[in-house]
């Protein structure tokens, strides 16, 4: 080994000698952009050799070198260096995967010195320990628990396997009657949806989705889809991928099994036609109006409220161009119109036939006019009615202001005018043709006035206000006055001076009522396109509620002899409906709709405002938003 | 008014319910366990019908359960075997964590385990209740058996699954109880018919399994668990009903042709002997040999209350049937190695085909490709290069649309390379109304015996050019007629120009007296519905909507099919006259 090592003594290279440059074992890009490479030992800069040679010159040695291949550059002085024949066998060495020394040999026999195999002779020549000859106390201590252990019982000798047959056959005594060991609520899991033709890998080019139906079904949830999954074509069994979610689906089947509240699901298996309720045929049910014969044309404006005369001869009506037009029934033909500049909100022909008079309510005034239609000595002795009044001695405090007409207003036709403080609403007469009520829209107790025309008379019947009042009716019998507000319909008794009854309508706002020329039934139509009918001896709520249109109802109407009822809404329809109402108290009032009548354009979202009856024909009038009236027979 | 105030909440729905967590109080289980407590036994909430009653008045989401399903739980002999595991887990980390090798050792001999028989037996009290409720077990053993021998979930449950369902189909083969084949996007379907009973599972195609995140294994490992056991039963059950053996063998003579030849014990012996019953090729040994005279003729015993014609159609029925077992019967099939080798090989063998595939892909290879006696050949590529005279070569959907033809098809639509016809699924049986696609009425046809007149797509096409000929000739006319209309137009105006009045005869307006009748009768209809009550209205509409929408969605698939018929004849006819061209 020395004589080696002296060996290579000699033939390295000393450090000592070598070292010229003093930089030390540092990256020698620092010194990249000097011009010199280090210092030697003298502390002088080491510059690099100067190399001006450029491409052509580098080509030439090449070239030219003999020696170029071996030519290497020295990092730490920047000199050219030229490689011994030893160094190059080095460096083949090193290429090919070898050692660097030549003498090394890799393969040298491997000298066995721990076998497998007992040898007669230790390996050391240790002599043993003195405790592998004493018995262990540790041991002893040890064995000494397990026994006490063992005594105690805490250790128990291994458990026999059991040896039973892992499969065997479970159902050899099945008892048949036994039903599933807990509780006979148990539900079986319904078994899954069995796969349709569009699951197929292959289906038929119709069950194949188009470019919209296939967004629509990405966007819509996954719950909400009808195909858990688009429906794909492969031409081939071999271009068929594996299905992404097969797991997924397997592990859904299992939370729905687990998870899911199970119930017994009542399939309703009804036929649906015997879900329509049997009814009377229309047909059975006539005469009812059924189709338009007439329509009245001449208001620019729409017609909010009409009324007829008691014979049914002239109908009047009044609009929101300012006018009131008076026609004649039969013909179609304005008799005349009387202007009076501002919306005419409600108008009434006196119900006594022997009285031409009708009211009309324009702003805060109601105004009492003689139409001087049909028999001349009718109207004339209306005159004379009115002019036979006689002023009371002492002037009495009154709520309106009675003024006859003027001269000019006389001519008109106009007779009387009362003058209220605030705007008028709705104006009805008493069944005799005396007495008349006026609504008018203010908050407080003086909403509802009643007046009487022959006296000339006012008063508010009312002491206290018992919210917005819609609309008033006096009752065609009995001496009772009808009060509709928002939601209640008050029934007065006018001798008694007593409220009697509080209908209920159970609708969110009242629009209009009628009722029955028998007395104890009412029909109430309402904004939220309901139409109540009240039996007034059954209960003080609705009989029925009927929720036909679709819009909210503008106006309702009784015929005086037929047993109809119609209501008109806001989406252009009139439905006539019968309403048979019947003597004994048992039977319950029969009510089947019979004609839905259609014939009103709809304007400003506005289509019938007013429905009424013909006092003696089947005939039905309605006015609509479109500025016409229509008579349908 | 006198007495005790009762108590709100004491008496009821209220004591009828427990809530989940009250329940895994009461049986003092952690939630996992008392979630695989549910599973074994099978236990699923329940939604009482008056949730805040329940609820003692609160309205927040809860999970209830019966009452009596939780004191049934209390009795379960596997709660305590939880407690035990529950008990010897921290025996065991305890002593990992002080290094007791020996006591490590010793715990793991004396782990305890459980067994679900009692549970299968209580869940199923008779086997035809296990039967009615196989769906799900088989699907999960078939899915669990192509999962990778790594993670996810034990080997052994893996490898227990594969045995149990090759087992499986190795009973439908014996038993040919195969009734209907479903190739779909997600897998395949199959429909068997076991004691009158119809089974179907599923089974992914044979790919790698993208294992999603947002599963949880543990969930479907307990489902397996038990699925096992019950199918483990089944079988046993199934097995010995056929007079079979169980665990199955391979028949002997069979067997000796599989054994190796070199005589050795092989180290993987158990495994490929699984394999070889996998490969579905061989018929299983029966424990008493069988007699070839099994087809004895059955007795017939007429129902009471059954008229011949029912009789008769009971008899037509099983005859039908009979032959469909035996559809495949005398067909040598051959797969090639790009087809799906266990679903045909099954399906084939179900229907008494012989099969066999090339001795590489798959043990248990019959015969070669050279055999002359082969009469089909399963193909699923663009062509065949070398053709071997004798034997057809189909696609693979003809074997499934046969079998659920229930007859062979003519193989001319399934040539390789050829377009296919649709496939449709077996599971669909239209009412009336639905919609039936073209080519399921093509087969109902052809079951009913009609044969398929193949001359009349020629006729068709001939038809259709005459038709081509005539529409010509009808747009000349129409044109001609228009002439005519223009000219009698032009004499009107000038004749409206001579006289600024013209009198127009009135015409007799003909009032169709049917429409009006139907007019009135749907009038009264709708009046009829305006009078009905709101919850009966309800009803109505929603029956009417579904009834609708199913016409409607007949309708589409209607349109749809004859938009892309006519798309596909333009598409023909332009060719045509290409080629013509």
């Amino acid at each position: 080994m020395a004589l080696l090592a002296h060996n290579e003594y000699e033939e390295d290279s000393s450090d000592e000698e070598d070292i010229r440059n003093t930089v030390g074992n540092i990256p020698m890009e620092w010194y990249q952009d000097f011009p010199h490479v280090g210092y030697d030992l003298e502390g002088k800069r080491i510059y690099k050799p100067i190399r001006n040679k450029d491409e052509l010159d580098l080509f030439l040695e090449k070239m030219e070198n003999p020696d170029y291949w071996r030519t290497v550059q020295d990092p730490k002085t920047g000199a050219d260096l030229k490689l011994t024949d030893e160094q190059l066998e080095l460096v083949q060495r090193l290429q090919k995967g070898q050692f660097g020394d030549v003498h090394f040999n890799p393969y040298e026999p491997s000298i066995d010195f721990f076998t497998h195999e007992v040898m007669i002779h230790p390996v050391t020549n240790r002599p043993a320990d003195k405790r592998s000859f004493i018995p262990s106390l540790i041991e002893k201590e040890k064995v000494s628990k397990l026994v006490h252990a063992i005594k105690m019982g805490w250790i128990k000798p291994r458990k026999p396997k059991e040896e039973t047959p892992t499969y065997y056959d479970l159902w050899a005594h099945e008892d048949p009657n036994s039903i599933l060991g807990r509780h006979k609520m148990h539900v079986p899991a319904p078994k899954m949806k069995l796969p349709g033709h569009e699951e197929s890998y292959n289906p038929p080019p119709e069950y194949l989705l188009s470019e919209e139906e296939r967004l629509a079904w990405e966007q819509q949830e996954p719950e909400e889809r009808r195909m858990s999954v688009v429906p794909q074509q492969h031409r081939s069994l071999r271009a068929v991928p594996a299905f992404p979610r097969f797991i997924h689906e397997r592990f859904e089947r299992c939370l729905d099994l687990y998870l899911c509240p199970r119930q017994r699901k009542m399939r309703v298996n009804v036929d649906p036609e015997e879900l329509i309720p049997k009814l009377p045929k229309p047909r059975d049910l006539q005469p009812f109006p059924t189709t338009q014969a007439l329509v009245y044309r001449g208001h620019t404006c729409l017609v909010r409220c009409i009324s007829i005369s008691p014979n049914g001869q002239w109908l009047a009506s009044g609009s929101d161009d300012g006018s009131v037009r008076f026609w004649e029934v039969s013909t179609a033909r304005c008799m005349h119109a009387l202007s009076f500049g501002a919306v005419v909100k409600s108008l009434a022909w006196n119900p006594n036939p022997s009285i031409c008079l009708v009211a009309i309510a324009v702003e805060q005034t109601v105004v009492l006019v003689n139409p001087c239609l049909g028999d001349k000595l009718l109207y004339g002795a209306t005159d004379q009615l009115l002019a036979s009044y006689v002023p009371p001695d002492e002037e009495r405090v009154q709520p309106v202001q009675w003024v006859p007409a003027t001269a000019e207003q006389h001519r008109k036709g106009i007779r009387l005018l009362l003058q209220h403080g605030k705007e008028v609403k709705q104006v009805t007469w008493h069944g005799k043709g005396d007495y008349l009520a006026s609504v008018v829209s203010d908050n407080s107790n003086q909403q509802v006035l009643i007046h009487q025309s022959s006296k000339r008379w006012s008063q508010a019947p009312f002491r206290r206000s018992k919210g917005l009042v819609q609309c008033v009716l006096f009752h065609p019998i009995r001496p009772h006055f009808l009060v509709a507000t928002q939601r209640y319909i008050r029934v007065y008794n006018l001798l008694k001076q007593e409220l009697t009854k509080k209908l209920m309508s159970n609708c969110k706002w009242v629009s209009s009522m009628a009722i029955h020329p028998g007395g104890d039934n009412i029909i109430c139509g309402s904004y939220d396109s309901k139409l109540a009918w009240f039996d007034m001896d059954l209960s003080t709520r609705p009989y029925r509620l009927l929720r036909h249109h679709k819009r909210a109802l503008r106006s309702v109407a009784f015929h005086k002899r037929y047993p109809l009822f119609a209501s008109a809404s806001d989406d252009g329809t009139v439905i006539v409906c019968h309403g048979m109402v019947y003597n004994d108290l048992l039977q319950n009032p029969l009510l089947v709709p019979v004609k839905v009548l259609k014939g009103h354009e709809l304007t400003q979202d506005l289509g019938v405002l007013d429905v009424l009856f013909h006092p003696t024909q089947p005939w039905v009038f309605s006015s609509g938003a479109d500025g016409t009236i229509r008579l349908y027979t | 008014m006198g007495g005790v105030e009762k108590k709100k909440y004491e008496r009821g729905a209220a004591t009828n319910y427990i809530t989940r967590n009250r329940a895994r109080k009461k049986l003092q289980l952690s939630l996992p366990d008392f979630r695989r407590l549910c599973i074994l036994k099978g236990i699923y909430p329940h939604e009482p019908k008056h949730k805040k009653k329940v609820n003692k008045g609160s309205t927040a989401p809860r999970t209830f359960y019966l009452l009596k399903d939780i004191k049934f739980l209390l009795h379960e002999p596997i709660v305590n075997k939880f407690r035990e595991y529950k008990v010897f887990v921290r025996k065991l980390r305890k002593a990992y964590g002080k290094s007791e090798w020996s006591t490590v050792d010793r715990l793991k001999d004396n782990k305890p385990t459980y067994k679900l028989d009692h549970i299968v037996k209580e869940r199923y009290p008779t086997f035809v209740d296990a039967l009615r409720d196989l769906d799900d077990a088989l699907s999960m053993c078939f899915l669990f058996s192509t999962f990778p021998r790594t993670g996810k979930c034990h080997v052994q449950t893996i490898q227990l699954c594969r045995r149990l369902a090759v087992e499986f189909l190795n009973y439908v083969i014996a038993s040919r109880s195969l009734r209907k084949v479903f190739l779909s996007i997600k897998g395949i379907y199959y429909q068997a018919e076991v004691l009158g009973q119809p089974i179907t599972w599923i089974t992914p195609y044979t790919f790698a399994h993208d294992h999603p995140t947002d599963v949880d294994y543990r969930v479907m490992a307990t489902f397996t668990e038990f699925y096992t056991t019950l199918l483990g039963f089944v079988n046993f059950r199934l097995y010995q009903s056929l007079n079979l053996l169980y665990p199955p063998k391979i028949d002997g003579q069979a067997d000796i042709e599989l054994t190796p030849a070199e005589g050795k014990e092989y180290a993987m012996d158990s495994e490929s002997y699984l394999e070889k019953l996998s490969a579905l090729s061989s018929t299983l040994a029966r424990v008493v040999a069988p007699t070839h005279e099994e087809e004895v003729e059955l007795d017939e015993f007429p129902v009471e209350g059954e008229t011949a014609e029912q009789m008769d159609a009971r008899k037509k029925e099983q005859e039908a049937l009979e032959k469909h077992k035996k559809l495949f019967e005398g067909l040598r099939f051959f797969l090639n190695r790009e087809v799906p080798r266990e679903a045909l090989a099954f399906v084939i063998r179900c229907f008494g085909g012989q099969v066999s595939w090339d001795k590489s892909l798959c043990i248990g290879a019959t015969y070669d490709v050279s055999d002359p006696s082969i009469t089909h050949q399963i193909v699923d590529r663009p062509q065949v290069q070398q053709q071997v005279v004798g034997r057809y070569y189909l696609q693979p959907q003809w074997v499934f649309d046969s079998v659920n033809a229930k007859l062979c098809l003519p193989v001319a639509d399934y040539f390789p390379g050829v377009l296919l016809p649709p496939h449709l699924s077996p599971f669909v049986t239209e009412q009336e109304g639905d919609y039936i696609p073209p080519e399921k009425l093509k087969l109902l046809a052809m079951q009913r015996g009609e044969e398929p007149d193949e001359e009349s797509e020629e006729e068709e096409e001939e038809e259709e050019e005459d038709n081509d000929k005539e529409e010509e000739e009808e747009d000349e006319s129409e044109k001609e007629e228009e002439i005519k209309l223009k000219k009698l137009e032009e004499q009107k105006t000038q004749g409206n120009k001579a006289l600024p009045v013209t009198v127009t005869a009135g015409k007799v307006r003909l009032e169709d007296k049917q429409r009006l009748e139907q007019e009135q009768q749907s009038e009264e209809k709708r009046l009829a519905i305006m009078m009905m009550k709101k919850r009966e209205k309800y009803l109505y509409k929603k029956i009417m909507f579904g009834k609708k929408r199913k016409i409607r969605e007949a309708n589409k698939l209607a349109a749809k099919r004859k938009a892309h018929d006519a798309a596909v004849k333009e598409q023909k006819k332009k060719s045509k006259k290409a080629r013509q061209a």
